[in-house]
């Protein structure tokens, strides 16, 4: 171990200065698929959780349907983040589905994000109380009424605890696309680290990302301890 | 249909490539169990320090989990392989996957067993103590069994994202099952091999879903 190289090799100020140009790009990539595969996630996830619940009451329609997203989402949980990644941009090739890095990349991850995002807005959705269905139905609201002024508004509100925390686990992950060469903050470090033959940019972009996630981090742990865990 | 037989499900393929993904799996199996071991020895003792109340030491393990907690798992990994040797450390893939799920699911754990801890009231650490037991038996007897029920739901979610992160460990080179089946991809040119190591995880994996899932409608039932 040689620690006088410390400060040459991981906190060379004139190679992070030089670096920071192409950080700053990957750094606007990595937060613009964030961005969409957050969009895309909620949004999925939030259709998904409203046709399960809402066939739910149809017996074989709502068993079949059930089955179905339940299969979506359990297969998506179990499957690690980075092999089903490498899946759709190496495997799907084959049946002549090219895609580039970027939509590789907010494919794999949104599918991920909505089965979490299912799961949590399906639990919000279920724990408000039946009689505010009975009630707001008897009143004359339709469905989605009921839906969009009664129960989303709770729902959504219960959900958000566990829902920052499985964003913040996604939006974290989508670093791991820098292995099919998305040119993200990490994928851009190792490039500069390759250019300057220093890993500075390395920790660089370790800083950049701790700087980022950190609030977020810490945003999750209030939000849990304020509202309580529900998933 | 034939197309993704022929490409997909192609045993030809997958018997030209069973070699390389034997390799993997046992990779695979040894850095996820000894990760995981390690991570959770790792953890408990992150707790267990934590709850012991030393002064100067709480904010010292507060600031490593909440930054740990921050950095993505890769970042993690790619500082320990690809900077560390630049100060005359070199890890081997194995160690230095082994090291960087270790030192991320350690974070994460000790969070789990530091609320299992707290969870139990203080009362009875007192009592215990006032009992004569010294403070490593009143975790042992006392504090730890009662701990450990509360938080086997939130153990289990997070060895389950655990054992999922540890296919980045292929991107240092380590000869995963990830890494091997992307080898006999292009070996075989043929999608198979992935296929087959996709479901592999899921076999290994898709048990762990259905426990979280039994675990999390429990806590609602009772809730």
């Amino acid at each position: 171990m040689d620690l006088s190289g410390i400060g040459r090799y991981f906190f060379n100020g004139e190679v992070m200065l030089k670096a920071l140009p192409l950080l700053a790009s990957g750094l606007v990539m990595t937060l613009k698929v964030s961005c969409v595969v957050i969009g895309i996630g909620f949004g999925v996830g939030l259709i998904l959780a409203l046709i399960r619940t809402g066939t739910a009451k149809t017996r074989v329609v709502g068993k079949v349907v059930g089955f179905l997203i339940r299969l979506y989402v359990d297969l998506l949980r179990a499957s690690p983040y980075l092999v089903l990644l490498s899946f759709v941009y190496f495997g799907l090739p084959f049946l002549g589905v090219n895609l580039s890095t970027f939509w590789a990349t907010v494919i794999t991850f949104s599918a991920c994000l909505s089965a979490f995002a299912e799961e949590t807005f399906r639990a919000g959705i279920e724990a408000i109380d039946r009689g505010q269905w009975e009630a707001a139905r008897s009143l004359g609201l339709s469905f989605f009424d009921t839906m969009r002024h009664i129960i989303l508004p709770q729902a959504i509100r219960i959900s958000i605890p566990a829902l920052t925390n499985w964003t913040v686990a996604i939006t974290k992950a989508i670093s791991m696309a820098s292995a099919i060469a998305l040119p993200d903050l990490l994928k851009q470090a190792r490039w500069a680290q390759g250019i300057f033959a220093n890993p500075s940019p390395l920790i660089e972009a370790a800083v950049i990302y701790v700087l980022l996630f950190f609030p977020l981090v810490k945003l999750t742990l209030f939000l849990e301890r304020k509202w309580g865990k529900l998933v | 249909m034939n197309q993704i037989i022929e490409n997909f499900f192609n045993f030809e393929a997958l018997a030209r490539s069973q070699k390389l993904l034997l390799i993997g799996l046992e990779t695979t199996l040894r850095l996820i169990g000894l990760a995981v071991l390690l991570a959770m020895g790792f953890g408990l003792f992150l707790a267990v320090l934590r709850h012991a109340n030393r002064r100067w030491l709480n904010p010292l393990i507060i600031a490593y989990v909440d930054v740990v907690r921050a950095c993505p798992i890769i970042v993690l990994l790619m500082l320990i392989y690809y900077a560390l040797p630049f100060i005359g450390i070199r890890l081997p893939a194995f160690w230095a996957g082994i090291l960087a799920l270790s030192l991320n699911g350690g974070a994460f754990y000790s969070e789990i067993f530091r609320g299992g801890i707290e969870a139990i009231p203080r009362g009875q650490t007192e009592a215990a103590r006032s009992l004569g037991l010294t403070y490593m038996q009143t975790m042992r007897i006392v504090i730890l069994p009662q701990a450990i029920r509360i938080i086997l739901p939130p153990l289990t979610t997070n060895t389950l994202e655990l054992i999922k992160a540890s296919a980045v460990a292929s991107t240092v080179a380590l000869p995963d099952l990830l890494r091997q089946a992307l080898q006999a991809q292009s070996l075989t040119l043929n999608a198979t091999p992935l296929v087959a190591v996709l479901m592999l995880y899921l076999l290994i994996l898709l048990p762990l879903v259905q426990l979280v899932t039994f675990f999390e409608r429990r806590v609602k039932n009772s809730g």
